[in-house]
């Protein structure tokens, strides 16, 4: 693609790290949160709930903004990585951050909806055949409900590709560092005669976006005939 | 291999309470009541898919539930095999894996059998590599069972594997649990509602009411004390051998008697039903009669319930019971100890398998 700028190609490359990065990570997470909130009876559940979804329904730009105040030099969570001298602001390792943030209820929700599909008397059999409960859990529930983790996953990195608030104020909007395409489409846009480029990366990322519905898809096909 | 179980349990679920006392030892035991009686709940507690509020239960030396001693046993530790009415088969695996889930879970002293064995007795060598869900409801149900006696559980529990499975297809799966209860002497708890089962599956039955384990019978005990509920019947199950031909019919050896049949049993033991109601009575020999089957009977008790008459009858040494009705027994002058002759259609006879 003869239009795409050096950089834009960089942002590209960022944008897939990102996301591939935020959803590999979040994963495991989201299975153990999906499984707390599916099948146990712990104590402030609700409010686990609550904490996992509110990103879904606040502006991003809130939940970055939250996260630069836990994360930042006097946060929280900032002040104790600073002892080991890790920063997150401003650093691949902060879009990251924001995109799993943004990106985790989706996944939470599609894990969660999976395995509550899931028959329980499969897990009753498994049992009575000598599984204890993490076993029947991993070889049993946890297959059963592949399609739905996929599906989350997708859900996820397709959500990831797109993050933009949360990313720009945790993460800021620094070219070949934490510059994702929706931040280099925002750069164009704000810049005198980038139309073109804008339309360009807006072309690249409905492709993307194509290309991930059209994977999950088939996908998902592969696994029904399983 | 004897189980040797001893319940006393107490449970209550919402509105319903469920009471068990008994303890067993034979090979194989129903359970039998309606639906909603609490047959379902003794099965789960037994097997430590629900915690019973208290009481205690014990499998032969390993008490697998205490309350008082604070043991209970979980599901896995247990020992109890189940088959589940839907059989449960994992869809995310073949039937090998299938199989092999509770074998490869079983501790390797236990596994006192080997997969090639049971898939042979099962008939099921040529499913192993299909998914569960291409198998038909019988072939579930065979691969459901495989894979629970591979795990050599100490006791099979079995509820209600044969219900949903038309009439045809019970019968034929019926010879395979016979077969595998005897091969490989793993001791049964058969759940059912089917009086017909129960007959061809247990020796004794705990008969279950309302959430109480009401009494413990002998299951032939139990098919003759139900005779006595309005509008049922009896029905007399003859276990024969090979028969010979006889022109067009089948002749069957039953005790001393011969037996005339027009269906031909292809197995070592072929079971017929045979309904009580299709049996006459005569006082003499009849000259001559359509009916193929005629036997010189001993009449040994005779039992009325409204216009029904139960007559227990010897032939030879056979018991057979027939029903006619109240003014049938005056005009042949019946009484206890008298001979009669019983006449049967070779027709009348149902093969069961």
């Amino acid at each position: 693609m003869p239009f795409l700028q050096p950089s834009d190609f960089q942002a590209i490359l960022l944008s897939f790290k990102v996301a591939c990065t935020a959803t590999l990570l979040a994963t495991p997470l989201g299975i153990g949160v999906a499984y707390l909130l599916a099948y146990t009876r712990i104590p402030g559940k609700a409010l686990l709930e609550g904490i996992v979804n509110l990103p879904l329904v606040l502006p991003p730009v809130v939940v970055g903004y939250l996260l630069l105040v836990l994360f930042g030099r006097h946060g929280w969570i900032g002040v104790f990585l600073a002892r080991f001298d890790i920063q997150i602001i401003f650093t691949l390792t902060g879009a990251i951050i924001a995109s799993a943030v943004v990106g985790f209820p989706l996944l939470v929700r599609s894990v969660r909806l999976g395995m509550e599909a899931v028959d329980p008397s499969y897990r009753t059999a498994a049992r009575t055949l000598g599984a204890g409960p993490w076993d029947a859990f991993f070889t049993i529930t946890l297959p059963l409900s592949g399609r739905a983790v996929f599906a989350g996953m997708t859900l996820m990195f397709a959500r990831s590709l797109g993050e933009f608030g949360a990313t720009i104020i945790l993460a800021g909007n620094i070219p070949g560092v934490t510059q994702t395409i929706p931040l280099a489409i925002y750069e164009y846009t704000s810049s005198p005669g980038g139309d073109q480029m804008a339309l360009s990366l807006c072309l690249v990322s409905i492709l993307l976006s194509f290309i991930v519905l059209l994977v999950s898809g088939a996908a998902t096909k592969s696994l029904n005939k399983r | 291999m004897i189980m040797q179980l001893e319940v006393a349990v107490h449970k209550k679920l919402g509105e319903f309470q469920f009471d068990a006392e008994f303890s067993l030892n034979s090979q194989r035991t129903g359970i039998f009541g309606a639906s909603g009686s609490g047959k379902s709940t003794l099965m789960h507690l037994l097997a430590g898919l629900q915690k019973p509020d208290s009481g205690r239960i014990r499998l032969g030396n390993v008490t697998l539930f205490d309350s008082t001693a604070k043991i209970n046993l979980p599901s896995e530790k247990r020992r109890i095999g189940v088959v589940f009415q839907h059989s449960h088969l994992f869809p995310n695996m073949n039937v090998h894996r299938n199989l092999l889930y509770g074998w490869r879970r079983t501790p390797e002293q236990d596994r006192h059998l080997q997969p090639e064995a049971i898939i042979e007795v099962l008939n099921l060598s040529h499913l192993l590599d299909r998914g569960v869900n291409l198998l038909s409801g019988g072939e579930r149900q065979r691969v459901a069972l495989a894979r629970t006696v591979l795990t050599c559980p100490r006791l099979i529990l079995m509820d209600e594997p044969l219900t949903g499975l038309d009439e045809e297809l019970k019968f034929q799966i019926m010879p395979y649990l016979n077969t595998v209860f005897a091969n490989f002497s793993i001791p049964l708890l058969f759940i059912s509602h089917s009086l017909l089962e129960m007959r061809l599956m247990t020796e004794q039955v705990l008969v279950v009411e309302n959430g109480q384990v009401m009494r413990q019978v002998a299951t032939e005990e139990l098919a003759q004390s139900m005779w006595a509920a309005p509008g049922q019947s009896y029905a007399n199950l003859l276990r024969l051998g090979r028969p010979q031909a006889q022109g067009d019919l089948w002749a069957y050896q039953w005790g001393d008697a011969r037996l005339v049949l027009t269906d031909q049993g292809e197995n070592e033991e072929n079971i017929f039903e045979l309904d009580a109601r299709e049996i006459v009575l005569f006082k003499r020999h009849p000259e001559a009669t359509s009916a193929r089957n005629l036997l010189s009977c001993e009449v040994r008790k005779i039992f009325a319930v409204g216009n029904r008459v139960r007559v227990e009858l010897q032939c030879g040494s056979q018991p057979l019971i027939a029903q006619i009705v109240p003014e049938s027994m005056r005009e042949l002058e019946l009484a206890e100890g008298k001979e009669v002759v019983a006449m049967i259609k070779a027709s009348a006879f149902r093969r069961l398998m």
